[in-house]
């Protein structure tokens, strides 16, 4: 089975991330991560394709920076990866987000699984993975929190708000995952060693045919207009427990009136 | 401004609490209001959205079908027929595989997780929250016809007005898309639902194990809560998903929220930050959940919880 994995590097979430003062853009550091979530993906990807002799393709739309995070995905196990680096495309929106890896995965020719993470964990929308589902002609099978694939039929348990339900469809699909529906394996030292020598491709929004007009912030049809410091919350006592802190929370919730 | 249209996923005979909310805030815009109703269209389904704004209901049954395509697939047919100003969805599974389809298809962006919606002659302007909520962004739509917008729950409190019943339009679904749904499983929980829930006992790594979440179920029943956990904690498999509060979980916003055993990572804050009261229990006086926290208790949850119990069972 031939698979492909979205991933993304993003900032490391443990530091606050910073908006540019004139674009608005956030700021990237050369040395990004691989999202956290996208671990999951990757395992799933790694799993199915082990048990069919397939292939694992990662890809993905960023800044490649010194392609750490990317490098993290290889030396857990993928065959190769797919990076749209392109400054023409800062400022996307989702939809030409969704429309490069669309286009990035179509290059790869028949590929008969998309993994994709539910969401980023920086700057996210939260939708595209139904939009590249869209553009690709796939159903798309979403929140999954456990894939099976066999004959030529996947089937998922899809969280609900209360609880799952049970979906299936068949090849090619998309699915996108929660995390935890696989636990992810730590990079061997081998794979570490490996991955430096894993092909990269690196196309731009040119290669795969977009114009300038198509993507950035021209391609993408909204703008930021503003960017603010939220109304702080203001913290309020802080106590350290003795063996009585106990009855502050009591006297705390009787004042709002829940007990 | 022309009409506003709002997504509602109707769910064991209600509609969701997320579609009420927006339309409530859509009936605030000038201009007719319609709700897009996903499920079986009972009267009582009917009546409640007419009553918080939609005069007219765009009703589709997809039936076993999984919804995302089909219905984006049948709403792309009726938005370039009607052609509304705004469509609202909500940050909610089925909302987000609908919203997401049905950009793609038309060809528009789709801005999210939006907690305010300001429209007036200059357009639409959508605020949203980044950085775990410390920060704003305003945003708006340079060209789209149809503006599409994901909301998330609980920026605007659910009112009913004085709406009548409104008129119900049958779409039809052009094709089931692909995906089946063939079985549903709820997981069963007593007391109310982590979304609706008035208090919130919620646990993060520092309540230490799986079975440590007794202890918290106990609080949330005698004070007639929920139980919520962090992203950590069900990752871990202590609790299920569902009980997830934050940026990838539920977004809550209870009367208190007392947090144990929770640091307050902003993936965590951004989905419970705008609660009446927070009351946090940490072992570590530098977590950043006491940065929020209306009363932060610098201890071991072993240690205060337990005598928190005694003391709310003598009570009563």
């Amino acid at each position: 089975m031939k698979i492909a994995v979205c991933v993304k590097q993003i900032p490391d979430p443990a530091a606050p991330y910073e908006l540019d003062p004139d674009t608005h853009f956030v700021q990237r550091p050369a040395d990004q991560v691989l999202d956290d979530t996208d671990r999951y993906g990757v395992e799933l990807g790694l799993q199915l394709a082990e048990a069919t002799d397939g292939s694992v393709v990662l890809v993905s739309m960023s800044p490649a920076g010194s392609l750490q995070g990317i490098r993290q995905a290889l030396a857990m196990g993928a065959d190769k990866a797919v990076v749209v680096d392109d400054e023409a495309l800062a400022g996307s929106g989702a939809l030409v987000t969704a429309r490069v890896l669309a286009a990035a995965i179509a290059a790869e020719g028949d590929v008969d699984l998309v993994i994709a993470g539910t969401e980023s964990t920086d700057g996210y929308t939260g939708v595209v993975p139904q939009m590249l589902a869209e553009l690709l002609d796939m159903p798309s099978l979403t929140f999954a929190r456990k894939v099976e694939v066999a004959d030529g039929t996947v089937t998922i348990e899809r969280q609900t708000t209360g609880g799952y339900a049970v979906v299936e469809s068949g090849l090619p699909a998309l699915v996108s995952v929660t995390a935890g529906v696989v636990e992810p394996r730590y990079p061997t030292f081998k794979g570490i060693m490996q991955a430096k020598s894993k092909p990269i491709d690196q196309p731009s929004a040119a290669d795969l045919g977009f114009e300038a007009g198509d993507v950035g912030i021209e391609g993408s049809g909204q703008r930021i207009t503003d960017v603010r410091p939220a109304p702080e919350r203001e913290a309020g006592e802080k106590i350290v427990d003795e063996g009585e802190a106990h009855l502050e929370i009591v006297k705390l919730l009787e004042t709002k009136k829940v007990i | 401004m022309p009409t506003t249209w709002v997504f509602s996923e109707e769910t064991n005979g209600t509609p969701s609490s997320l579609s009420l909310e927006m339309l409530t805030k859509a009936r605030s815009f000038d201009g007719d209001v319609a709700a897009i109703l996903v499920g079986t269209a009972s009267e009582d389904v009917v009546a409640t959205l007419g009553a918080h704004g939609a005069s007219t209901v765009f009703h589709i049954d997809p039936g076993d079908a999984l919804p995302g395509a089909p219905v984006a697939a049948a709403l792309a047919d009726l938005v370039e027929e009607h052609g509304p100003g705004l469509v609202l969805f909500g940050l909610a599974y089925t909302d987000r595989d609908v919203v997401g389809r049905l950009a793609a298809r038309l060809g528009v962006p789709v801005l999210s997780n939006a907690v305010d919606i300001e429209v007036d002659d200059d357009g639409v302007r959508v605020v949203n929250e980044i950085n775990g909520g410390m920060t704003l962004v305003e945003s708006t739509f340079t060209d789209a016809a149809t503006r599409l917008v994901v909301v998330r729950p609980k920026s605007f409190a659910a009112e009913s007005g004085d709406g009548g019943t409104p008129d119900v339009v049958e779409v039809s679904l052009p094709g089931d898309g692909g995906a089946t749904i063939t079985g549903r499983h709820e997981e069963s929980a007593s007391g109310p639902k982590l979304e609706d829930a008035s208090i919130i006992v919620a646990g993060g790594r520092g309540m230490g194990a799986a079975e440590n979440f007794e202890l918290l179920e106990d609080l949330a029943s005698t004070l007639g809560g929920a139980v919520g956990a962090t992203r950590a904690v069900v990752d871990s498999g202590w609790v299920p998903y569902s009980l997830q509060v934050g940026q990838t979980g539920k977004t809550v916003k209870p009367d208190v929220y007392i947090a144990a055993g929770i640091s307050g990572a902003m993936q965590h804050l951004v989905g419970m930050k705008d609660s009446g009261t927070i009351i946090a229990v940490n072992k570590d006086e530098d977590a950043p959940i006491f940065g929020v926290a209306d009363l932060g208790i610098v201890g071991d949850v072993h240690k205060v919880l337990p005598p928190l119990l005694e003391a709310l069972e003598a009570r009563d």
